[in-house]
């Protein structure tokens, strides 16, 4: 019976599809609408072949983990990531030797197209499926219940690949509505509002039937990443569609308002997606790769509230020096200078839980991974309340020390505990009994981490610079450098930023090659998994 | 009174202090006597049911009670 609704709902979308590709009032959406049609059509024949047979063996699994769509995000995340770090790479070049914007590829493959893609590729596409992903292994785990919904997760994460597609080829074709890691249009951002509902009630539905008492802190983080990223998309895109045939729409928020509501979102989707949903990677991974509690429950609950109350209020001081009164902007001043508390509270509880074990970080290439990325995590969590602060501000702003201070969050902090988990997953996930190589995790480690040292170092001296050259006046008042000066001084920095690029893609490279390995080759681990082996 | 106003001198006065005073009471929560016994246990939980689920009720499966518990 759902079968025939599935398919009386994949036929309708894609008639509406192939109307959408005739009328279609621009590229972007016509691209979409093929997409779409391709997609749908394809599951509706996919559906038709599979309707009316004998069904399927509905044996209930519920003895065992729904692992398979983990795996399938540990794939993606491990695909999209060296997507994200090769066209970010390629557009740190096109930044150095402009050149690179070839002629023949103008108003697709130039910087300003290619720039959101490498945005979103490693912030939603990499950043996303690894927090999907790891989201359904770790509340599957602490909750001792197979997730909630049955194939409900195989459609999150499909949902998902499908929005970054829709999201890519949008910027590729001109589909933006240029607000900074929201761009993607209306009809995108509907689709991705019916996913992460999904996402939330998968999540949500395993914490509810979970068999421990307590839920654990991981997935309050987890949980507050889903509910606030919910509440921000939301919000940021309340737009009307100029038609339903096109891409482009209106925001019903106007001017100032406008503004705020975007860094509003902007900066909480830093603070939830890119913070509070990698903590609960952070509570869970790093005390199993550390094999030891987490160092202070206490600490770490202070540490979830204190961060989620304190965040949300962060957002204004995108705004110093603009048509934002100053009251505001000055009190999103001073809660990103409060955030530092929290921000080093998580850092110390995390770095903690290593203590009796230290000497791992001598022997085990994957918790030192994890421990450099909270490192950069309290670096980062340093540098952002005092480039919030408005004095340093004034000097740092539309410089390139925003791009550097971001890259060593999400290089550093983001990208690294990510990396530590993926080598931590695989192997649980096909039953491995060890990684492939250690030597090769070693030489991701030292490829990353110099690699954003180089990025980090030659941003603050690039940006430092051109901040002061901006403000330089003579003795008359006068200003002292064009703009065009800035962009020559600059030019050194900018090859070494993407020779830091080049190491941090290369240390990617090296694990894919590393995991698909320990898939293929690592000795597989004992039959019987469930019959405990005192580690001592 | 215009909305606006009254919003803000709602935001920065009452809603200010209940946010303030649940804060607060969370973290004397989290401090609350026997707090510590109860957070052992939690904080072992990534340790327990690490390759299968819990056992549903009324259906024995020996493969839980045999984990390891650090």
């Amino acid at each position: 019976m759902s079968n025939y609704i599935k398919l009386i709902a994949l036929g309708l979308v894609t008639l509406f599809a192939m109307i959408g590709t005739n009328y279609a009032r621009d590229l972007a959406y016509q691209v979409h609408a093929i997409i779409v049609m391709l997609v749908a059509g394809g599951l509706f024949l996919y559906t038709l072949r599979h309707t009316g047979g004998a069904k399927q063996a509905a044996g209930s699994q519920q003895n065992e983990y729904f692992d398979s769509v983990v795996r399938a995000g540990v794939i993606a995340t491990a695909f999209w990531g060296v997507v994200g770090f090769l066209v970010g790479t390629f557009i740190a070049f096109q930044l150095a030797f402009p050149v690179l914007n070839f002629e023949w590829a103008q108003g697709f493959a130039n910087f300003g197209r290619l720039r959101p893609l490498h945005t979103s590729a490693v912030i939603f596409a990499f950043g996303g499926n690894a927090l999907i992903a790891t989201s359904f292994y770790v509340v599957q785990r602490t909750s001792a219940a197979r997730l909630w919904g049955g194939n409900l997760a195989w459609f999150v994460f499909w949902g998902y690949q499908l929005f970054i597609v829709l999201a890519a080829t949008g910027y590729l074709f001109g589909g933006t509505q240029s607000k900074e890691y929201a761009e993607p249009e209306w009809h995108v951002d509907l689709w991705l509002t019916i996913v992460w509902v999904a996402y939330l009630a998968v999540f949500l539905g395993t914490v509810i039937k979970r068999k421990e008492p307590h839920i654990y802190v991981a997935n309050w983080f987890y949980l507050a990443f889903i509910v606030t990223v919910a509440m921000l998309h939301l919000v940021n895109n309340m737009t009307i569609p100029v038609s339903i045939w096109g891409s482009k729409s209106v925001i019903v928020w106007s001017g100032v308002q406008d503004a705020m509501v975007q860094w509003w979102y902007g900066h909480n989707a830093v603070g939830f997606f890119l913070t509070a949903g990698f903590l609960g990677m952070m509570y869970y991974f790093v005390p199993k790769q550390a094999e030891r509690p987490v160092f202070s429950y206490k600490l770490s609950i202070i540490h979830f509230w204190a961060l989620i109350f304190l965040y949300i209020w962060a957002g204004p001081h995108h705004l110093h020096y603009t048509a934002l009164p100053d009251w505001a902007s000055t009190l999103g001043m001073v809660f990103s200078i409060v955030l530092w508390m929290p921000s080093w509270g998580g850092m110390i509880n995390g770095l903690m839980t290593l203590s009796g074990a230290w000497d791992k970080l001598r022997t085990d290439p994957v918790i030192r991974m994890m421990v450099i990325s909270i490192g950069f995590y309290g670096m980062s969590t340093f540098e952002g309340p005092m480039m919030s602060i408005r004095a340093v501000n004034s000097l740092s702003h539309y410089t390139d020390w925003t791009i550097g201070h971001v890259h060593s969050g999400a290089l550093g902090w983001n990208g690294m505990i990510t990396f530590g988990a993926l080598y931590f997953l695989v192997p649980v996930l096909w039953k491995r009994e060890r990684l492939y190589s250690l030597s090769l995790v070693s030489w991701h480690f030292w490829l990353a981490t110099i690699g954003i040292i180089l990025y980090a170092a030659s941003m603050w001296v690039t940006g430092i610079m051109e901040g002061l050259m901006w403000r330089e006046v003579d003795a008359n008042g006068f200003l002292v450098n064009s703009f065009a000066d800035t962009v020559a001084a600059k030019f050194p920095m900018y090859v070494v930023r993407g020779l830091g690029g080049v190491m941090f893609l290369s240390g990617a490279l090296i694990m894919c090659y590393n995991l698909w390995m320990t898939v293929r080759k690592a000795p597989a681990k004992e039959a019987s998994l469930t019959v405990a082996v005192p580690a001592e | 009174m215009e909305i606006y106003t009254l919003l803000r001198e709602f935001a920065d006065s009452w809603m200010l202090l209940f946010l303030f005073v649940f804060f607060m009471g969370i973290v004397a929560w989290a401090f609350r006597p026997g707090s510590t016994k109860v957070y052992e246990d939690t904080a072992s939980i990534p340790f327990r049911h690490v390759d299968a689920p819990a056992p549903v009720e009324g259906e024995a499966t020996p493969a839980a009670d045999k984990e390891a518990r650090t």
